[in-house]
């Protein structure tokens, strides 16, 4: 693993494996009174939003400092982004800045691997437009092996706005990584093109159909609901909201199968919920629901990659260059 | 970066060619079996009596004086595991590590006598941030040190208060602890040094 999280593919089994380690005693750490340790004592780290964000921001921030590490918030109302900067330069400003870390999230897919080759500090991606959120897969297997254990040979099924989801695209590496199987489902209008391809080389399986997916012969152990991203749709990708929730939500009685085939089903949803749209309000409150969990994870595994990105021997490579080098 | 693989046994790192026991595993025992009635006398009994052990190796040590420390009281006692990894001083300079989980007894540490364990002293370093991971969980009323071998070659000002051997060495001998719960056997051995 580089010194850049970047995407999903990044992460080899073995550096999940040891992040959610360290997860889990960060999540220790938690429930005690005083929640900090000083193992970042020193280091900056700026998180730089240029979309919106509650739990992602909030966690990292959160994690910078319960490391003790210096953080910062930007984004892009009030930065000089506003004024007209590009991406480049405004990276290239903060680096300047000897910061040790970066955590971007953009409207732009690649936007972070682009800013990785621009600047010297470790770049972690906490969302690039349609490409990945893999800070959000980590804490999603997290909560899935917290509660049914080891992923191996566990049936997942993605739901959801597949096209413009980017949690659904680390989700596929991560799980696929620790053994489990996923199928994903979509109505053919949010089914990004290619997607045969890809899931013959990622090994997961699609379907259009989510009650013949609920139905079939392979138990669901974890159903995962997408949010169904209004501000990156454009045209019609169905009809009416209600037909959507018809043909794709977890209403009550799709929950209730799922339950009677399996009772320690578990339905995991990334947030912000649209209750009554992708999720009824009874599965979202539901005891199978592990959608606060997830929250709360996501403090403890973005402290774990902070740590083992920023705690090891190479992470020292911000300082300036020898005096007199410039 | 790359990170130990989880899923085997903790790790043995190869014995060197030139390693010679310093300890057997009945020099072990009867190690652990006077610092038990050590702890126990300095304490002068068992209550209040927390031990904590460091991982990887002080944790089944711990265990063991806690199962000495029974059989002679009578009555078990709490044993927990301090991790100190996010509290080294260290960490730039060295491979990233896993951090392990700190697992205290429910009872917490206030007002207790926590005997922390390890097996080697060595720097002090490890036992400095021991001491820092102790004081934001709780506050003891007395915190005491057990270990296995003290090599001495302290950087910090700290002792044990319950040495198992004190192994005079030199900075570039090696010495390496072994117990059957993770290693499948029981000895003390070292090894390197110049002239040998």
């Amino acid at each position: 693993m580089s010194r850049h999280l970047i995407s999903s593919a990044d992460l080899s089994r073995t550096d999940i494996e040891g992040i959610l380690a360290t997860a889990e005693s960060m999540h220790d750490l938690q429930r005690r009174d005083v929640k900090k340790v000083p193992t970042l004592r020193g280091r900056t780290i700026v998180n730089f939003f240029f979309e919106d964000s509650t739990r992602t921001r909030s966690s990292f921030e959160i994690a910078g400092k319960w490391l003790s590490a210096d953080t910062i918030n930007l984004s892009a109302k009030g930065s000089s982004t506003s004024k007209g900067e590009s991406l480049r330069d405004t990276a290239m400003t903060v680096s300047a800045m000897a910061v040790d870390a970066l955590v971007i999230r953009h409207g732009a897919s690649g936007a972070c691997r682009q800013v990785s080759q621009w600047v010297r500090c470790s770049v972690i991606n906490a969302g690039d437009g349609m490409h990945e959120h893999p800070t959000q897969a980590l804490l999603d297997a997290y909560t899935l092996r917290t509660r049914i254990g080891e992923l191996d040979g566990k049936h997942v099924v993605i739901v959801g706005d597949l096209t413009h989801s980017r949690v659904f695209r680390s989700n596929v590496i991560t799980l696929a990584a620790l053994g489990a199987r996923v199928t994903v489902v979509a109505p053919p209008t949010l089914m990004p093109s290619g997607i045969d391809a890809w899931s013959e080389t990622d090994g997961f399986e699609t379907s259009w159909d989510l009650d013949t997916v609920l139905a079939g012969g392979d138990p669901v152990d974890a159903v995962m609901m997408l949010r169904v991203q209004r501000e990156r749709m454009s045209g019609g990708y169905f009809p009416t909201a209600r037909e959507y929730t018809v043909g794709y939500g977890l209403t009550r009685d799709r929950l209730d199968r799922l339950v009677a085939r399996n009772a320690d089903v578990l339905v995991l949803h990334p947030g912000p919920m649209n209750r009554g749209l992708e999720i009824a309000a009874d599965a979202a409150d539901a005891p199978q629901s592990v959608v606060l969990e997830q929250v709360s994870a996501g403090v403890a595994v973005r402290m774990a990659v902070l740590y083992h990105l920023l705690a090891g021997e190479d992470a020292g490579s911000t300082r300036p260059a020898a005096p007199g080098a410039a | 970066m790359t990170c130990p693989d989880l899923s085997a046994p903790a790790p043995s790192p190869p014995t060197p060619d030139d390693a010679r026991d310093v300890m057997s595993a009945g020099d072990i025992s009867r190690a652990l079996r006077r610092i038990g009635h050590e702890i126990l006398e300095r304490n002068k009994g068992s209550d209040d009596l927390v031990l904590l052990g460091i991982p990887t190796r002080g944790v089944p040590l711990a265990h063991r004086l806690a199962a000495v420390i029974a059989s002679v009281e009578g009555r078990e006692i709490e044993v927990g595991e301090l991790d100190i990894t996010l509290y080294r001083d260290d960490l730039r300079h060295n491979p990233m590590r896993v951090a392990y989980r700190t697992r205290i007894p429910d009872k917490g540490i206030d007002g207790q006598v926590v005997v922390l364990v390890d097996d080697v002293l060595y720097s002090g370093r490890t036992i400095r941030a021991a001491l820092d991971a102790l004081s934001e969980l709780g506050r003891p009323r007395a915190v005491r040190l057990a270990v296995l071998v003290d090599r001495g070659h302290r950087d910090l000002p700290i002792r044990a208060d319950h040495v198992g051997k004190n192994l005079p060495t030199s900075r570039d001998e090696r010495v390496d602890v072994r117990v059957s719960e993770i290693d499948g056997v029981d000895a003390v051995r070292i090894s390197g040094g110049a002239g040998r």
